[in-house]
């Protein structure tokens, strides 16, 4: 692999993937999954089971190592070189597709802990608070809406109340590019909407989003260019009524 | 907020309680053995001094392994290598101590030394006539081990059930090991026949008061030093990592460096408590590395409740009084209600003796009308529906 050649088709992405393969026992997770995209986009993943989604988030996030191909962050950082706290400090965050929060502790305390600071054991052990802190974190939590539980346990909170916790621990971070995985899950009608909302006001603020969905209504109402994956790589990309169109994603997804 | 902090000053005030009854203890015990005449009703004889001592240094290992295992989730089966050594490096010291006064009268090898027909001391044991020395060595030895284990573990991820069967494994084949005589550290018999220190008489009831008051102060110290850690935003971040570990990582924490320092921290605990164990014992040998002690051990936290750090001294306390009663009154039964302790806990009261105060307290507080400082939050759902535009 030569770093000079790769520079130019991943300049202007916030995330580039060539050629990326992983296998488990034989069985090809990724074949050859290329995918970029554009800093501030919002993007799709649809897919059915086992087409590949997770496993690409792993790469992405530094849990899996590719057999093959390449990743790249910012145009210009190799992922696969970093493990999963660094890429989470170069400013990549991920959600889980099982809402994953810290039960035991606040919801406050789950902003406080997510929050851009000092991630080291002396930081944290002799820390003084920041003036700014509290109001970053009430940020958030107006963003996700969560202002009136603050005090809460994470454990005590809805279903639908966790995926918007963790999409706020994300936010948190601060991060470049969110990393999304089935955020509406188990949501009612109505939270649904609202998840569709959020995401789409965290796109506008310059950050990029790649949304895994299975849910065909809330992917609509995010209304963004849809990437399919298929046995692990990409089946067809566009628009949401073009990939609908695509007979080839009728008969290995839509039409079942 | 008004529950949260109240909750932590509760909290607090349980810290405080729990300090001032181990500093009057610390104080009490000693002066009613020392000030009060053996007639009277309130002497506290010198072999319940020495018995409480005892259980005052396991209380503080039951704060170390609290430490790891209640915060960070390292459920540790082997904590009893890390006592074992602190109370090794001071057994060390106190068997230079005796000088030319043993059996043999050889000033500078221990009796076990000689009777091997050993001609001079292994390199390891020197500097252990110094006290200074040994006290460093009784937290750096524990501490080493601990950061080389902890180092090599954490970094390969090795974590839940793997982790607590290779500390099993440690704490064994460490009592292999101290078990032959060709380490030099006495072999199966140990290191034993004390006669001072600092040059006090260590029999005299006035040197165990005193140790009593040394292990009282530690026991205080260790616990505002796990306190201060758990009460830290690093604290926060090790129930974090117990509850969610990759969900640290990927907000950008290295869970291993966290993992690593409360380790080495909780090692170094437990071998000071080792080393004030020694000299009021009057023994250590290899038995100390026994699985069977570090089992105990978790034993104690869980059924003080773990997590809490007063549950896990309370713990300790309680179950060994029970242990000096039935050993000594039903010797047969004592591991029978050890095990079925254990499983009553386990099923009952998964959070321990203090989870069962706590639990106590929340159903009183639900019950408790609330003062209308805030509006009534709504309920979780109930309180989206609202903010929902209809479709």
């Amino acid at each position: 692999m030569n770093a000079t050649s790769l520079a130019a088709p991943a300049f202007n992405t916030i995330l580039y993937l060539d050629g990326v393969s992983v296998s488990f026992d034989g069985f090809k997770a990724l074949n050859e999954l290329s995918l970029y995209i554009e800093p501030g986009e919002m993007r799709a993943i649809i897919g059915p089971n086992g087409a590949g989604k997770t496993t690409m988030m792993d790469v992405i996030t530094g849990k899996t190592r590719p057999d093959d191909g390449q990743v790249y962050f910012d145009g210009s950082i190799d992922l696969t070189e970093h493990d999963e706290a660094e890429i989470a400090e170069l400013g990549i965050g991920r959600k889980f597709q099982k809402p994953t929060v810290f039960e035991s502790h606040t919801v406050w305390d789950n902003i406080l802990l997510a929050l851009k600071a000092p991630r080291d054991v002396r930081g944290t052990l002799f820390r003084r608070a920041r003036n700014d802190e509290d109001g970053r974190i009430e940020d958030v939590l107006k963003t996700v809406r969560l202002t009136s539980v603050r005090d809460e346990l994470a454990a005590n909170l809805s279903h639908g109340q966790k995926q918007w916790l963790e999409i706020g621990m994300l936010l948190a971070q601060d991060p470049k590019l969110l990393l999304v995985d089935e955020p509406v899950a188990g949501m009612t009608d109505a939270e649904t909407v609202e998840t569709a909302l959020l995401l789409k006001s965290i796109a506008s603020e310059g950050r990029s989003v790649v949304v895994v969905e299975h849910d065909m209504s809330f992917v609509r109402a995010l209304g963004v260019r849809v990437t399919v994956l298929h046995e692990g790589s990409v089946l067809a990309e566009g628009n949401l009524d073009d990939v609908s169109a695509n007979e080839r994603v009728i008969e290995v997804y839509l039409g079942r | 907020m008004i529950t949260q902090m109240l909750a932590k000053s509760v909290d607090d005030r349980m810290s405080r309680v729990f300090m001032a009854l181990v500093a009057a203890i610390g104080v009490l015990i000693p002066a009613l053995n020392l000030l009060i005449p053996e007639t009277s009703a309130l002497h506290v004889p010198t072999y319940v001094v020495a018995l409480v001592g005892k259980y005052l240094c396991y209380a503080l290992l039951a704060l170390s392994v609290d430490l790891v295992w209640g915060y960070c989730g390292i459920l540790s089966l082997g904590h009893g290598a890390f006592f074992a050594l602190g109370g090794y490096a001071m057994g060390m010291h106190l068997m230079r101590q005796i000088g030319g006064r043993g059996v043999y009268g050889n000033p500078l090898l221990p009796d076990f030394m000689v009777f091997l027909n050993w001609k001079q001391l292994p390199w390891y044991w020197a500097g252990f006539d110094h006290f200074w020395f040994a006290v460093l060595m009784v937290v750096l030895v524990p501490g080493a081990l601990a950061f080389v284990f902890g180092w090599l573990a954490f970094r390969s991820r090795v974590t839940g059930v793997y982790l607590s069967i290779i500390t099993q494994a440690m704490t064994y084949a460490l009592l292999l090991a101290f078990f032959r005589n060709d380490m030099g550290f006495g072999g199966n018999n140990g290191l034993t026949d004390f006669k001072d220190i600092l040059g006090f008489n260590v029999q005299t009831a006035t040197t165990r008061a005193a140790l009593f008051a040394t292990s009282a102060t530690a026991l205080l110290a260790g616990f505002l030093v796990c306190r201060a850690v758990v009460t830290s935003k690093l604290g926060k971040v090790l129930i974090a990592v117990r509850d969610a570990e990759s969900r640290m990582r990927f907000l950008g924490y290295r869970v291993e460096s966290y993992k690593l320092f409360v380790w080495t921290l909780s090692a170094c605990l437990a071998g000071v408590a080792g080393a004030l164990y020694v000299p009021q014992v009057g023994i250590i040998n290899p038995g100390e590395f026994a699985p069977a002690n570090s089992i105990e051990t978790v034993i104690w936290v869980a059924v003080g409740g773990r997590g809490t750090l007063i549950g896990a001294a309370l713990g300790a306390v309680l179950v060994n009084l029970a242990k000096t009663y039935l050993t000594s009154a039903f010797p047969n039964v004592w591991l029978f209600a050890l095990g079925s302790l254990f499983i009553a806990v386990t099923l009952f009261l998964p959070k321990g003796i203090l989870g069962l105060i706590g639990s106590g307290k929340a159903r009183a507080d639900r019950f408790e009308p609330k003062n209308g400082d805030e509006p009534a939050a709504p309920t979780a759902r109930e309180g989206h529906a609202k903010t929902q535009p209809a479709e």
